[in-house]
């Protein structure tokens, strides 16, 4: 799906009109989880989403996946639920739940009628599942060979190839460059589950988010149930910091593709970075605005050389990467990809037009009500804005911002932050050439191992 | 271009509520039928225009052409010129794109409520007014070429499909893929998508769903104004078209690049055609619900938990499709089991079926599930729409929905065993086995690299 491309890197970003905004409520449940709330009686139903700073992020050197698989191993049982008990009570009230794992959180989603049995069912579930996993060792031995067998399987696809060598070429050292290999997951011991889950869900850093149809006594009630037996915890919530700045590198990986997967990027910004608004809305004009983007224009419209051609920056606690994408025909990536540099180029040393950047404030701005239209788009909305901490007027100010940003200011934070000469290329089912180049890493490794692992 | 070679119905197990705001429409005079469902909660609207006009109206030698149009229907009327579409709905902070499946081509955009005269504006102009540049189509032609290596060459799981589609389906045009064969799409001219659009697209062969933050009459007045004047089509008579009796089981198998073997399981099954007498299409949910409805579920439960043979498994099942259906189990081998073994255990679950039929608690939390996500469902005024369309597009009515919802309701334990019984027939199955290919000149292993650093 076109789309597929966007939704990362547009989520946070919020514009209003002449348009309500959800009234956010806030508090400390007395576990000391933060809480958001929006009351909505609209529907009969409830959502709600509780993470931790506990991602892909606060994997230690030599356990990578760790993080992954506590958070997998969540809803496979709890103390007195089997984990076919957890499926099927949820099943018999049609309650959802799901999970949310990134580099920075780890969580658990629930969606639920709001009827008094069905909601209390639902959250006693998400509570235990929450504050007493069990991390049966059968059954993370299952889960890891199933991880194992899908590893093994992504290792052929050039897309997963192509985000493993970019995480590794932008990100060094530093976890959010780490991908599992099939090694790492083998040698995960159960122990190890018990100790990150311990070290890292503290109720402490836990957010708490609710969406929907209680009051705001039952949701501060809610809040604590899901909160008060999380354990201690003790590890810091903070992520080492990233090296900005790369060497450039160039890696080509054969494969027997039809086509060739591009990506290029480099370490961008963090989500309370000052630059981030002439960041997002210049990148709109860049490569993020879909069809009327730069990058759709040039690449697909002008010359039909992609499907799709795409560009963003991935915020995160610490900078996220920015990053270039598109497939194309194999013959053509050289061609393709000559197009993408000269065009981001010419993007950096010129800026935008006043004209261009008038539209961009136009769609941002005018097409905020359809980014707070349904219950699930505004929890995770509640969840974003209390995991990083932004102010509870995040979606009150957003338009003001995105107003506010001026062609000037997108040229030279792009100018900045955005080097065209030291980028990390990768393309996967390269062309075949005459003289293939080695393959080149990245030049310059970013934090220590020892400042890798500091988070632990 | 857009969204995908769809198989929403997948999230159309379910079906629409009674107690939900009402549902209003009305046919204008060229044929053009507009539905309307308001819903107040935030101040935005959706329109959806939904051609009855899919893949499976393709011939041969154009298989695609359905496809191609879409993408085309961006590139400018003699008011809108190429690019514009686009860039008008972008600044009035609209989203827009559209899909193409078998049975049906779609364009949908969401704006703020007081931008639907806009949208109305730019899509009734391009229902009649498009125009179809040489210069254009070339450009075009190849990012669907690009589409098809990224979507199907290069995914073996849905060259896979593609094959099997194929395969079960040796008459009916669910043969042909949504996007078309290769040689189709490099054969096709700017004369082929004129052709399909001048035949195919008109007022009495579409459907103008509406819906959001709107009042129905309203939207009758803004219908009338931007869409009535357009003169209805007179449209080919649309032969019947159909699928003989397969006579005994069929077996495919595809090589392509990919580390683990891959197991689907097709049989022949009927889909919705009287939503108020059917009843087996309603069965044959319950039974992919009592299958594969929650992660206890029989087959996740009995292959990948306790007896470890796959690592996922999957039942599906569509009642909602203008042609035939397929009831599809598919499943992955976990290491050191074969497509064989997966198969087997497939087998004797269909075989336990057929035996002692379904418990009570099973079917109950399948209904259970259905009820609960007919709630859910109100929280997507954009999926709300899509339902609407696909039943119109589909040969039912939305009028149906809650139809569905009460007959989905009233499905026995004993229907379920009778359905599984007719159709878990091998004379009337399809099998497709991926057979994984080494990447040859693949490297040895790609540096791993970081995460190896340590």
């Amino acid at each position: 799906m076109f789309t597929r491309f966007l939704t990362t890197a547009v989520l946070l970003c919020v514009a209003t009109g002449a348009f309500a905004t959800p009234q956010i409520q806030h508090w400390h449940a007395p576990s000391g989880a933060r809480v958001y709330f929006v009351e909505d009686h609209g529907l009969p139903m409830l959502d709600v989403a509780v993470s931790f700073p506990a991602g892909s992020g606060f994997d230690v050197a030599g356990k990578v996946g760790v993080s992954s698989l506590t958070f997998g191993m969540l809803d496979l049982g709890a103390q007195g639920l089997s984990e076919d008990d957890i499926s099927r009570k949820l099943a018999d009230i049609g309650a959802q739940m799901g999970g949310q794992f990134d580099p920075d959180r780890a969580g658990l989603t629930m969606r639920t009628l709001s009827s008094a049995a069905e909601r209390n069912a639902a959250l006693d579930i998400m509570g235990s599942c929450l504050q007493q996993p069990l991390f049966p060792e059968t059954i993370l031995t299952r889960e890891k060979a199933r991880l194992i067998a899908s590893l093994k399987e992504e290792e052929t696809r050039p897309e997963s190839i192509a985000d493993k060598a970019f995480g590794k070429a932008v990100f060094g050292a530093h976890p959010y460059g780490w991908h599992m290999e099939v090694a790492d997951v083998e040698k995960i011991q159960r122990d190890e589950l018990e100790s990150f889950y311990h070290d890292h869900y503290s109720a402490r850093h836990a957010v708490v988010a609710l969406m929907g149809d209680v009051t705001r006594a039952q949701a501060e009630a809610i809040a604590q149930q899901l909160t008060a037996n999380l354990p201690a915890g003790g590890a810091s919530a903070q992520i080492a910091p990233v090296l900005i700045r790369i060497k450039p590198s160039e890696q080509r990986i054969p494969h027997p593709a039809t086509q060739s997967h591009i990506l290029i990027g480099t370490p961008g910004i963090a989500r309370n970075d000052e630059d981030y608004f002439p960041l997002y809305v210049g990148n709109y004009i860049l490569g993020g605005g879909g069809f009327v983007s730069r990058l759709m224009n040039e690449v697909r419209e002008k010359r039909g050389m992609a499907y799709s051609v795409y560009s963003y920056f991935m915020p995160m606690q610490q900078p996220g990467a920015f990053q270039i994408g598109l497939q194309t025909k194999k013959e053509q990536a050289d061609e393709s990809l000559r197009l993408v540099r000269e065009t981001l180029r010419t993007f950096i040393d010129k800026g935008v037009t006043e004209k261009e950047l008038r539209a961009a404030k136009q769609n941002i701005t005018g097409g905020f009500p359809l980014r707070i239209d349904s219950n699930r788009k505004i929890l995770d909305y509640l969840s974003v804005i209390g995991f990083y901490e932004l102010p509870l007027t995040y979606l009150d100010d957003f338009t003001d911002k995105v107003n506010k940003v001026t062609t000037k200011q997108i040229h030279d934070a792009f100018k900045r932050r955005i080097d065209p000469d030291a980028l990390a290329t990768v393309i996967v089912g390269a062309p075949v050439e005459a003289n293939p180049q080695p393959t080149t890493g990245r030049a310059e490794m970013a934090p220590s191992e020892e400042k890798a692992g500091a988070a632990k | 271009m857009r969204i995908q070679l769809i198989v929403i119905a997948l999230l159309l197990q379910i079906s629409s509520v009674a107690h939900a705001d009402a549902i209003y429409e009305k046919t204008l005079g060229n044929g053009l039928k507009v539905i309307v469902k308001e819903d107040h909660r935030a101040p935005v609207v959706v329109q959806q225009v939904w051609y009855h006009v899919g893949s499976m109206d393709e011939r041969t030698g154009t298989t695609g052409v359905a496809h191609v149009l879409e993408h085309m229907m961006f590139k400018g009327t003699k008011d809108v010129p190429v690019g514009q579409f686009s860039k008008i709905i972008a600044a009035a902070g609209g989203r827009e794109n559209a899909f193409t499946s078998y049975d049906y081509t779609a364009y949908f955009q969401q704006l703020h409520k007081s931008r639907l005269p806009l949208a109305m504006r730019l899509e009734s102009d391009r229902m009649h007014n498009l125009q179809m540049a040489k210069k254009e189509f070339d450009k075009e032609i190849k990012v669907v070429m690009e589409e098809r290596r990224w979507r199907t060459d290069d995914d073996p799981h849905a060259l896979m499909n593609e094959k099997l589609m194929a395969t079960a389906f040796p008459e009916h045009p669910y043969h042909n893929p949504v996007i078309g064969w290769m040689v189709d799409i490099q054969n096709m001219t700017a004369a082929d998508a004129l052709n399909w659009y001048k035949t195919w697209y008109a007022p009495n062969d579409a459907t103008l769903v509406i819906a959001g933050d709107v009042k129905a009459d309203d939207v009758f007045a803004l219908a009338q104004r931007y869409y009535g004047g357009i003169p209805a089509v007179k449209l080919p008579f649309r032969k019947a078209v159909g699928e003989s009796k397969q006579l005994g089981i069929q077996r495919i198998v595809v090589k392509a690049p990919a580390e683990l073997p891959y197991l689907i399981m097709a049989y022949h099954a009927p889909t919705l055609r009287d939503a108020g007498k059917d009843w087996k299409p309603y069965a044959l949910e319950m039974l992919a619900g009592v299958l594969d409805g929650n992660s206890s579920a029989r087959l996740n439960k009995a292959l990948v938990r306790d007896q470890q043979v796959a690592i996922d498994v999957d039942a599906g099942y569509d009642s909602v499709a203008r042609g035939p259906g397929l009831f599809v189990l598919e499943g992955t081998p976990s290491e050191g089991k074969t497509v064989g073994d997966v198969e087997r255990a497939l087998r004797e679950q269909m075989a336990l079926l057929v035996r002692d039929g379904v418990n009570a608690d099973e079917l109950k939390r399948v209904k259970a599930q259905v009820m609960a996500a007919e709630v859910y469902k109100r929280d997507s005024v954009f999926y709300q729409a899509m339902q609407i369309g696909q039943m119109e597009s589909d040969g039912l009515s939305y009028k149906d929905i809650p139809v569905m919802l009460q007959k989905l309701q009233a499905v026995t334990a004993q229907q379920v065993q009778d359905v599984a019984r007719e159709i878990f027939n091998d004379d009337q199955l399809t099998v497709a086995t991926l057979d994984p290919q080494p990447l040859s000149g693949r490297p040895q292993h790609i540096p791993a690299g970081a995460a190896h650093v340590h």
